[in-house]
């Protein structure tokens, strides 16, 4: 089986900054690292192949930094790895950065055959989580968004349980196919010490918007059909009334009444 | 200080690290005080393939040394030394018989070893036999293509989890000593059960359990080397797996140091964080040098070692030998006094580290909410399994007079 | 069809698993506001199996004009099936926009129809307006964690197409009696249907009020320290008529589900009154709760951020403050 995974080179949560009157992400000195959701989706496919065998296949799109994000896929269980990189994409929104995706994979499909798509649900720098249905309607291939399960596999189809609001679906999708995950369908692994000594000596493949035969009209900042027109720092009020009372459990007591007074409860 | 000194030490060294810190913390104190043992761990230690750090690549391991597999025992155990045994043990148990097997007997077990699918256990103590490995009642009789097994061993660390047992047995009583021999005995033989599970003071993930042997009849093909050599392969075991212990000792011991000094640095009386007392700092200092002094000791130690051990393994891939005569080809140092004495050092440091842990941050650390007191009752087994403290002594004592005869008076 | 000649404001009514979805009365108020501003017609889509009769109430909440497709084969959600739906009814009839929930599927759903339409989306927007100079739809959405806010158009595709947050608008009134059109569409076998097969709907079994359905959300955060805490925030939440909720810290240690995180990777409540207990109030887990009409924050810490945000701030243990509230209650 041919498993291909997208993966996104993402500031670490816990780094996000954002410069208070430009608007603008503080990049310097945040460390970057694989998108959290893409993990997940990595962790799924590594498991799969090892159920079922086969190849797992890692493909990014960014600027000539994002190989880390390859290496640290190998580190992870991938066995080749891919990138798009073109000034030609700089700026693409959904729309644009699933097409020159799709254009990857349909590249990776025509050297070998791909079965699965998978993708992280979305990521945490931009969380629309459209990138995975997207990829599936550009390649025309079935999909299935917030799988949280992969219940079982034979050579033509894979049976995928997905989260809803109010419980659970089961689906089945021949492949080729494109899943998005949730986090709950794996449980990623810390990285092999064999894995981070291959990560070090793996081969990326870097492939231009041309090589991927991708129409320019599409790409980047110029073609998108969405713009990002204004941005700015939610506000935040200070109107807090505190509750008294010499210890918890008089304050407990305290904002019971409170609640109360203001008919909350 | 940093002793890795190559690519894969290197990348044992984050492993680990990360390992500890999203795979072990999380689930310690858990596993502690349930004295439950991790299956789920034991997946993860798979996956990350934390297994086959000492094997050669041809079995699916990774091609590193004594060093790695100490370096890895040190970090793990940082976080818990209980959950670190699952892959300590197993490398423990599968030493001898790497030492000792032919090359189809390390076909047969190596991959499975490597990847972690099998854990190994060793089986030395007896309930009359404890540092007295001579003593040892479980005898091994050969009938036709099998030995016919009976008695009991005890205290066996993984024990009912592991899958392949390296038991010491006599196979010839009336030579005594020289009749002890070490066979392979897996899980699931008629005959071999499980008796009592130990309930113990630390190290409690880790299951120690009683093995009893009732005419188990094991195929002669599970003898490890030839008869009546078992206790010079125990004994070469030792060598290298007490190094692993002090690397423990030295993990437990930073581990102690790492929790108590941002307590130390955060909690205030007297109006002034404690650590700005002097007489805390200092004896968080003096207890700083003793582990690194311990941690140096162990990884000069393992780098000599890896020295022939490496050259050993490779040579008896290539000439389908056992390691244990490529060793002796090799005509390296014996390892058994300097062995000693890092597992008499470290396992030393790590009880006082702990011990000194404990009263540095007082009330708090005598409670099971704060992960100190666990580090000493931890602490304890490094000086006692794998030969006590007392035991290194005769060792170590042993090889000093044996030099100092062979140098007569100069 | 040029941008000009588009024209209407669409929304998708979502159904799910028989039940129409609450989203579908905020949309409904959202795109009157839309439609209203730009003079032109709020329409309603429906599909499903047996929806038609939906069809009324969404008139009656503001809907000028529903579309109904109807089909056995639409009875579950399945991505291709209903992407391609939509995409039809989109190029029979040329919207100017289209809101779509930011449900589960609706993302899914919105995301596959821009690129089978060839448009412009923007992802989990929390306010639409219309751009007075040129008709546009000004999409705002939180981003990079909710620490950014941005403001998105789509200005040379239509329609402009948004998912919209569930609960970030209130539910449009019902105007008893208001008329409307209902056109039915056709749902054609070989031009709509997946390859991808619906077997089975699991219901939650999950006990416990729904989160987006309850008045009273009791939360708790890392503060709380332990599994076993959350058995006190059940007992508080049920005294109260409410649901237990959680930041994500719990979630990821695994004290509780991931069904009951709240905040921008989680659910976006907005309850009555929002108890949050031991949690510091990181920006992505606030988005998630801004629309709560009251904030209680008990919190060890003065200085955590939610203590600043909260209505009210009980500085304190909630492990005595909890039981003291229950006290006072019984």
């Amino acid at each position: 089986m041919h498993i291909v995974t997208c993966v996104k080179q993402t500031p670490k949560s816990e780094n996000i900054k954002i410069d208070p009157v430009t608007g603008c992400l503080i990049r310097a000195g945040a460390d970057s690292a694989m998108n959290p959701f893409d993990e997940y989706a990595l962790e799924a496919a590594v498991t799969l192949k090892e159920q079922v065998g086969g190849t797992v296949s890692a493909l990014t799109m960014g600027p000539p930094q994002a190989e880390t994000v390859l290496r640290d896929s190998i580190a992870r269980g991938a066995d080749r790895i891919y990138q798009l990189g073109d000034r030609a994409l700089a700026g693409s929104d959904t729309w644009s950065t699933s097409y020159a995706l799709s254009k990857g994979i349909e590249k990776i499909n025509a050297l070998q055959k791909v079965d699965v798509v998978i993708c992280g649900k979305q990521t945490n720098d931009s969380d629309t989580g459209h990138i995975g249905p997207q990829i599936s309607a550009w390649l025309q291939w079935p999909n299935a968004a917030f799988v949280k399960k992969i219940v079982r596999v034979n050579q033509k189809s894979i049976v995928v349980e997905r989260l809803t609001e109010d419980g659970s679906e089961i689906l089945e999708l021949p492949f080729p196919c494109v899943l998005s995950v949730v986090k709950e369908i794996s449980n990623p692994r810390v990285r092999s010490v064999k894995g981070r000594i291959a990560a070090k000596r793996a081969i990326i493949t870097a492939w231009t918007a041309d090589d991927i035969g991708a129409d320019k009209e599409k790409l980047g900042i110029a073609h998108c059909p969405t713009r990002v027109v204004k941005s700015f720092t939610p506000t935040r009020e200070n109107t807090a009334q505190i509750v008294d009372g010499t210890n918890g459990r008089e304050k407990g007591k305290n904002l019971v009444s409170l609640l109360k007074e203001n008919h909350l409860i | 200080m940093n002793y890795a000194i190559n690519e894969i030490e290197e990348a044992v060294l984050q492993t680990t690290r990360e390992f500890a810190q999203k795979k072990i913390k999380p689930i310690r104190a858990e596993m502690d005080e349930k004295e439950q043992f991790s299956k789920q761990l034991w997946q993860e230690y798979c996956k990350s393939g934390l297994f086959g750090l000492w094997l050669p690549e041809f079995y699916g391991g990774l091609g590193g040394g004594i060093t790695c597999l100490a370096m890895a025992f040190e970090e793990l155990s940082r976080a818990c030394a209980g959950l670190a045994l699952t892959p300590g043990t197993s490398a423990l148990g599968a030493i001898p018989m790497f030492l000792a097997a032919t090359a189809q007997q390390r076909e047969r077990w190596c991959p499975d070893l490597a990847s972690g699918k099998k854990l190994w256990a060793f089986a030395l103590t007896e309930p009359e036999a404890g540092s007295d490995a001579t003593a040892l009642k479980t005898t091994a009789i050969r009938d036709g293509d099998y030995y016919v097994v009976n008695g009991t061993k005890h205290f066996i660390s993984t024990g009912k989890e592991a899958d392949f047992y390296t038991v010491a047995v006599n196979t010839n009583p009336s030579r005594g000593a020289r009749g002890i021999s070490l066979l392979v005995i897996e899980k699931g033989t008629p005959g071999f059960s499980f008796g009592k599970k130990e309930v113990k003071m630390g190290i409690r993930s880790n299951p120690t359990y009683e093995l009893i042997f009732e005419n188990v009849r094991v195929p002669k093909e599970n003898l490890l080397g030839s008869e009546g050599r078992g206790l010079l392969y125990v004994q070469e075991t030792l060598d290298y797996s007490r190094p692993g212990v002090a690397a423990q000792a030295i993990g437990i011991a930073q581990g102690a140091l790492d929790t108590t000094i941002p307590y130390l640095r955060t909690r205030k009386q007297f109006g002034q964080p404690l650590i700005t007392f002097q007489a805390l700092g200092h004896k968080v200092a003096e207890l700083s040098a003793k582990i690194e002094a311990g941690r140096s000791l162990v990884y000069t130690l393992t780098h000599q070692m890896d020295k022939e051990f490496i050259p050993a393994v490779q040579n008896a891939l290539a000439n389908q030998t056992t390691v244990h005569d490529e060793l002796k080809k090799l005509k390296g140092a014996r390892w058994t006094k300097y062995s000693a004495q890092a597992k008499l050092f470290c396992s030393n440091v790590a009880m006082e580290v702990a011990d000194e842990c404990v009263t540095l941050c007082g009330g708090i650390a005598y409670m099971r909410d704060f992960p100190l007191e666990k580090y000493m009752r931890d602490a304890k087994i490094t000086q006692i399994y794998e030969g006590t403290v007392h035991i290194q002594k005769n060792e170590i004592l042993t090889a000093l007079i044996k030099e100092y005869a062979a140098k007569g008076e100069e | 069809m040029p941008v000009k000649d588009c024209k209407n404001v669409w929304i998708l009514a979502e159904v799910q698993h028989g039940k129409l979805s609450p989203t579908a009365y905020e949309l409904l108020h959202a795109g009157r506001k839309l439609a209203d501003d730009l003079e032109e017609k709020l329409c309603a889509v429906v599909l499903g199996n047996h929806v038609g009769k939906y069809a009324r109430d969404l008139i009656e909440h503001g809907a000028d004009v529903v579309y109904v497709c109807e089909s056995d084969q639409l009875e579950n959600y399945v991505d291709d099936t209903y992407a391609k739906v939509l995409t039809d009814l989109v190029q029979t009839y040329h919207p100017n926009k289209l809101l779509i929930p930011a449900t589960n599927c609706g993302r899914a759903l919105s995301a596959k129809t821009a690129v089978f339409v060839g448009t412009g989306l923007t992802a989990d927007a929390t306010q639409v307006q219309i751009n007075k100079a040129d008709g546009q739809l000004y999409a705002t959405r939180p981003t990079f964690g909710g620490n950014l806010m941005a403001t998105i158009t789509c200005a040379k595709t239509r329609p402009e197409m948004c998912s919209l947050r569930p609960m970030a608008y209130d539910k449009a009134p019902l105007q008893k009696g208001r008329k409307g059109e209902i056109v039915k569409f056709p749902f054609t076998k070989g031009k709509h249907a997946s390859l991808a097969k619906f077997l089975e709907f699991i219901k939650s079994k999950e006990e416990g009020l729904d989160l987006s359905e309850v008045t009273v959300i009791v939360a708790g955060g890392r503060g709380v320290g332990k599994k076993e805490g959350f058995h006190l925030l059940h007992q508080l939440a049920q005294r109260l008529g409410g649901a237990v909720g959680a930041s994500r810290g719990p979630v990821d240690s695994g004290w509780i589900d991931y069904r009951y995180q709240i905040g921008l990777t989680g659910r976006t409540v907005k309850p009555k009154l929002y108890i949050a207990c031991g949690i510091s109030g990181q920006i992505q887990h606030m988005a998630g709760v801004s629309g709560a009409d009251v904030i209680v924050a008990i919190n060890k810490d003065p200085n955590a951020p939610i203590m600043k945000m909260a209505h009210y701030a009980v500085e304190g243990d909630m492990y005595e403050v909890i039981p003291a509230m229950l006290e006072a209650l019984s």
